[in-house]
């Protein structure tokens, strides 16, 4: 067997790829819903906690920022592990598919309620003024004069955010859950023939490329007109 | 109580693993200290052939830099570590590792150093080359300084999230921090390494993390 021909086999076998793409597509659809749901419960979570900041009352301030630099600062393996392995010795035990939402949710939501609030502090004060002086609450003014033009600087460093924690749906691998990183290894490892790593490879950028490309269109569509 | 103690901060314990968490600490920073500037080497590197601005180039430079930022860095480092035996090369696992990382950061760091070199007045080169200097003193002497102290809060977030990653080493079983701590707790049967472990890295990362924010509140309060 010429080079070639041993890396077309090994790499690029169409036998082992038609024994194995049903399981890396199931994988796809795990790491899809997963990352879904990490993003519809991380974002919200990270906007309600910046927009309760605003009210700045000292405790629960001091609560947020500690919780947002504690999740900044845990590499998000290390928040898997203790979620999957520590919390079970004190009967808590949860399945990989929590532990990796669970984590990469705390995760998204401090660095969104970080971005979140820097957009808050870019608006200028007189804004939250302005509608105050015009009889709105103070939520009133942050719901309907702040946020949105808070949301609107925030979207582009939140999208290149939101892709990375999203890509740490792969982590999940480590505490088996059955996404495309998990199904292409344990079919590689089963089959012998690194095909099934390459169709997992395919399923990440068939994923994740389209995001990429959006992050650098709204980097400059969002971009802040000054 | 008394009984989370046990399980999550017991003495007995840390008297155990400590010297061994150690070691995946000095693990960690080696590692740490060889990604980090390589990867700051590699997207200084992509940042200035983007300069360049020839068309054909820039679109490869873009190429890879969306290729290796759409993977997610322990695909890639699984891929380089499980599918190299294939091609019958055989890398030592902190190579294989360190190349991982080197395609990922490498991509991360250079779109910061593009954003920042971009930052800089085109003024400043033309005023560089009029007074003599080469292309290349230009950029390394005026526009790289300013760039980089422009984009200096991208620079250390980038470096915090690296600096996180290297957590993922541990799928390869490269005795760093997370790696050990995993092994301590499953020869204790106690979840107190996996503790000791987190509380290393956020006494590790909360400083740069705090930084980071006053950092980024400052230059929103100037705007």
């Amino acid at each position: 067997m010429t080079g070639l021909d041993r890396f077309v086999f090994s790499f690029l076998n169409a036998d082992v790829a038609a024994r194995y793409w049903q399981s890396i597509a199931e994988g796809f659809l795990v790491t899809t819903y997963l990352g879904l749901a990490v993003i519809v419960a991380g974002i919200p979570l990270g906007l309600l906690l910046a927009a309760l900041r605003s009210f700045r009352i000292r405790p629960m301030s001091a609560l947020i920022v500690v919780f947002a630099d504690i999740f900044r600062a845990l590499p998000p393996l290390m928040v898997i592990i203790i979620l999957f392995f520590a919390f079970p010795y004190i009967d808590l035990s949860m399945s990989a598919f929590t532990a990796t939402w669970a984590a990469l949710t705390l995760v998204l939501a401090a660095f969104a309620e970080e971005v979140f609030w820097a957009g808050i502090l870019a608006v200028p004060a007189g804004q939250q003024e302005a509608a105050r002086s015009l009889g709105l609450r103070h939520w009133q003014g942050l719901g309907l004069v702040v946020l949105p033009q808070a949301v609107r600087i925030a979207i582009p460093p939140l999208t290149n955010r939101a892709i990375a924690i999203t890509k740490g749906t792969a982590l999940g691998s480590v505490v088996a859950l059955h996404e495309i990183l998990n199904q292409a290894s344990s079919g590689a490892s089963e089959s012998g023939n690194a095909t099934p790593m390459m169709l997992g490879a395919l399923a990440y950028l068939i994923l994740f490329i389209p995001f990429v490309g959006f992050g650098r269109w709204a980097e400059t569509r969002f971009a802040w007109k000054r | 109580m008394a009984t989370l103690l046990q399980v999550f901060f017991n003495p007995e314990i840390i008297q155990r693993v400590w010297r061994f968490l150690l070691d995946g600490l000095g693990m960690t920073i080696l590692l740490s200290l060889v990604v980090v500037p390589l990867g700051l080497l590699g997207g200084l590197a992509l940042a200035m052939l983007h300069n360049l601005g020839r068309r054909s180039l820039n679109w490869l430079l873009i190429a890879y830099v969306d290729f290796f930022r759409a993977f997610p860095p322990l695909v890639l480092l699984v891929l380089i570590y499980f599918g190299l035996p294939f091609l019958q090369i055989d890398l030592p696992k902190f190579a294989a590792v360190g190349f991982a990382f080197f395609l990922n950061t490498s991509s991360y760091y250079g779109e910061v150093f593009r954003a920042g070199i971009e930052s800089v007045p085109r003024g400043q080169m033309d005023a560089a080359l009029s007074s003599g200097l080469s292309y290349r003193q230009a950029m390394l002497y005026v526009i790289v300084p300013q760039a980089t102290r422009n984009v200096l809060p991208d620079l250390i977030s980038n470096t915090v999230e690296v600096i996180k990653l290297t957590t993922i080493a541990s799928v390869v079983a490269l005795p760093e921090l997370l790696n050990n701590a995993r092994q301590a707790q499953a020869l204790t049967y106690n979840a107190t390494p996996i503790v000791l472990a987190a509380l290393i890295y956020l006494a590790m990362l909360w400083p740069l993390v705090r930084l980071l924010s006053r950092l980024e509140h400052k230059s929103a309060a100037l705007h």
